[in-house]
């Protein structure tokens, strides 16, 4: 154990000594967190500080149904108080005009008739029932706002989705009742506006629940608040912590190819020894890159990350899992740069399929299925569990599916690594 | 004396390749042994199969009863190893190194500390040891790799060219480190290319060309097999001079081989001094300009040429 052990402390001493290494390793991440932290305004002076919050747009609602009111009354609910910042105008030229001006991140204009065009009010006969033409909802954006702007969207795209979960459920039933002879087409637009008024009440009641901010707490701490800098942080620090283990891995071969890991083959020490103690460094490095970058993160930029008995278990089994993969790169290339190539492609692969860069645009299917495999799927997702207040118990799954990664790529490394691997041909 | 090392008999293979053929030799115990071959002559890999990196094709080697096949743990305890390349960590100091290998070697604590100061101090280092690897010289460079050999005081001492690349003090006082540690009674096995340190280091010496081993012996007995032939070594224009040169000089009499590389001519000859005049003016009468001439005494080189046709240096 104390050659495993010596081995793996001077590959952590060697790997902090190399500048360019350190660069890549804690600088570049605090870049790009600082410069992701200006984009999404975590830094400007007005606001709570933390990024997104009091979002301003500009309604107008030019609808003379429930629906139009239900939308407003989305924007006004208390749940999102925090959130959005919302006026109304008459006017739709002047609320364009403020989108213009930048003062609001964005105008949403209901039109007249959207009401109707989703609660159909003339009569209907059961061979003529047809969805009317839906209006659509204008939204128009200040490019310069993008992460708010897109908030916004959700929020009603959210408020569409339940609307129109509502409707269709309202059409089978007329087209039901009509087939089955249980009401007369001259009944449907009285069955339609009843329909409708609870439909209203529907969508108004799902439309005070439709944004909640659930905080998931523990019984002592308070809910956390919301910080754009907490949800980007984790994912660059993992973004990076990928570039380490495959440099690690590089550096395997490099020191093949220079003749230290000869001489230490030709020690007294055993080759599962050696690749142990090897393996560790590589792990030690990473472990040790991951809590540098939540203490600076949290002293210069008063990140709150949660429950400090998770992050104690969550930041060596992210670093497992990452080392894992690291080794498996090295175990199956033949140079140095090869290693590096490839761990650069895999580290941008990862980060994009686990989210390290944030993007709105949601991942599904077999694509959501890979990111599975990543170390920075499951860490993300445990970080952000943790900063919203999450304990041990909440990001119990993360922590086993990082073990699991973490065994499986060890394994299959350690068959594919031969003693014949580490000598230099 | 007892045995250190027995070889007997040892093949590497490299797919066709055959890297080792059929090795076989011994070292006593306290000897320096050297083995003589130009590049590629499978010193190299010789070593490397007697300090257990990886085994021989068959035949075996065994360090003081121990097979480096069977028994590799205990012939590395047994042995210190210096190889050819800088086998160092640059980004540490070179008592950072010596304490890291020291460890793999199984010494600890107060052992190893006073252990890696002596090793400093043998190696002419210490006032330097704070420095990082990386801005040394490449004769401190090659001091600190020998000093990592000598770490666990090894019976049997494997250097694998280790003056290559250095300027002549550094080489200079890497061959009094190793006469010192003969003195104290370290066996050694020294590979080189270079003739002079084999002459002037080995009680035996062995030559190697493709893999075997052509002779085996002290200086004098393989000096002996050229019997007094001198060498005559004449430096000409250009390597076209030097064939046409070497050309005129095949079927003349008195003359018992003549080799050129590059713009030299090696003329081996039974008595020099009676055999200049006449070379000198058949080159002269050829229109061949000799720009300098250098007589040799019978030496290694002269055995490796008078044994493979070959000079050492091709």
């Amino acid at each position: 154990m104390q050659k495993l052990l010596s081995i793996a402390l001077k590959d952590l001493k060697v790997a902090f000594r190399d500048r360019a290494g350190l660069i890549l390793m804690l600088l570049a991440p605090m870049a790009l967190i600082i410069g992701m932290g200006v984009i999404s305004g975590r830094f400007s002076s007005s606001g709570s500080g933390a990024g997104i919050s009091d979002i301003p747009i500009v309604i107008v609602n030019q609808d003379e149904g429930q629906l139009g009111q239900a939308l407003v009354d989305v924007f006004y609910s208390p749940d999102l108080v925090d959130l959005i910042a919302p006026i109304t105008t008459t006017v739709v030229e002047t609320a364009r005009q403020q989108v213009s001006d930048n003062t609001a991140t964005a105008a949403v204009i209901i039109p007249a008739g959207f009401t109707a065009s989703i609660i159909p009010e003339t009569a209907l006969t059961a061979t003529s029932f047809q969805t009317p033409t839906v209006i659509s909802i204008e939204l128009q954006t200040n490019p310069t706002r993008a992460t708010s702007a897109e908030v916004v969207r959700s929020i009603i795209l959210e408020f569409l989705a339940r609307v129109e979960t509502n409707q269709v459920g309202g059409q089978v039933t007329f087209e039901q009742l009509l087939t089955q002879k249980l009401v007369r087409p001259a009944d449907i637009p009285a069955l339609a506006r009843d329909f409708g008024t609870r439909m209203d009440a529907g969508a108004n009641a799902s439309a005070s629940t439709t944004i909640t901010i659930e905080h998931m707490t523990n019984n002592d701490a308070p809910p956390a608040p919301f910080d754009v800098l907490a949800l980007l942080a984790p994912g660059m620090a993992l973004l990076f912590l990928m570039y380490t283990v495959t440099r690690g891995g590089a550096q395997l071969l490099a020191e093949r190819d220079a003749g230290t890991l000869g001489r230490m083959l030709i020690s007294p020490a055993s080759s599962a020894q050696i690749l142990g103690g090897k393996v560790a460094g590589i792990f030690l490095t990473a472990l040790a890159q991951v809590v540098i970058l939540i203490v600076v993160s949290t002293l210069l930029f008063n990140l709150h990350w949660g429950d400090w008995r998770g992050l104690i278990l969550l930041l060596p089994a992210v670093a497992a899992a990452a080392t894992g993969w690291g080794f498996l790169i090295a175990s199956f290339v033949k140079t140095p740069q090869q290693a590096g190539s490839i761990g650069a492609a895999v580290m941008l692969l990862f980060g994009i399929l686990g989210g390290s860069f944030g993007t709105n645009v949601p991942i599904t299917g077999f694509l959501d299925t890979l990111s599975k495999i990543t170390p920075n799927a499951w860490g993300i997702q445990g970080f952000t569990a943790l900063g919203n207040g999450g304990n041990v118990t909440q990001i119990m799954p993360n922590l086993l599916a990082l073990c699991i990664i973490a065994m499986v790529t060890f394994g299959m490394a350690s068959l594919l690594f031969r003693r014949g691997n580490l000598i230099k041909k | 004396m007892p045995n250190i090392l027995e070889v007997r008999q040892l093949v590497k293979h490299y797919g066709s390749f055959t890297a080792v053929n059929g090795v076989s030799f011994e070292i006593q115990a306290g000897e320096i042994f050297s083995l003589l071959g130009p590049n590629g002559a499978g010193k190299t890999t010789t070593i490397s199969i007697l300090s257990t990196l990886f085994p021989p094709t068959s035949g075996d080697a065994f360090v003081d009863g121990h097979s480096v096949i069977t028994d590799a743990l205990a012939v590395r305890r047994l042995i210190g190893i210096v190889p050819q390349e800088i086998a160092l960590y640059e980004e540490l100091t070179a008592r950072e190194n010596l304490n890291f290998w020291g460890t793999l070697y199984g010494l600890s604590g107060g052992a190893l500390k006073s252990r890696v100061e002596e090793i400093l101090t043998q190696i002419g280092l210490l006032d330097k040891a704070s420095g990082r690897i990386k801005t040394y010289s490449g004769g401190m460079k090659r001091r600190v790799n020998i000093g990592v050999g000598l770490l666990h005081r090894p019976q049997l001492l494997f250097m694998d060219e280790p003056t290559v690349g250095i300027d002549p003090q550094s080489r200079r006082a890497i061959l009094d480190m190793v006469l010192e540690l003969n003195r104290q009674g370290m066996a050694v096995l020294y590979t080189t290319h270079y003739m002079e340190e084999a002459q002037e280091l080995s009680h035996r010496v062995g030559i190697m060309d493709h893999g075997q081993m052509i002779a085996i012996g002290t200086v004098k007995e393989l000096t002996r097999q050229v019997g007094e032939t001198e060498t005559l070594r004449f430096q000409v224009a250009d390597a076209g001079a030097a064939a046409q040169f070497t050309a005129l000089l095949q079927g003349t009499a008195g003359i018992t081989r003549a080799t050129s590389t590059g713009d030299e001519v090696s003329v081996m000859v039974p008595h020099a001094a009676e055999a200049i005049a006449p070379i000198v003016t058949q080159a002269t009468e050829a229109g061949l300009k000799i720009r300098s001439l250098d007589v040799q005494e019978p030496n290694l080189e002269a055995v490796f040429l008078h044994l493979t046709g070959r000079a050492l240096r091709d």
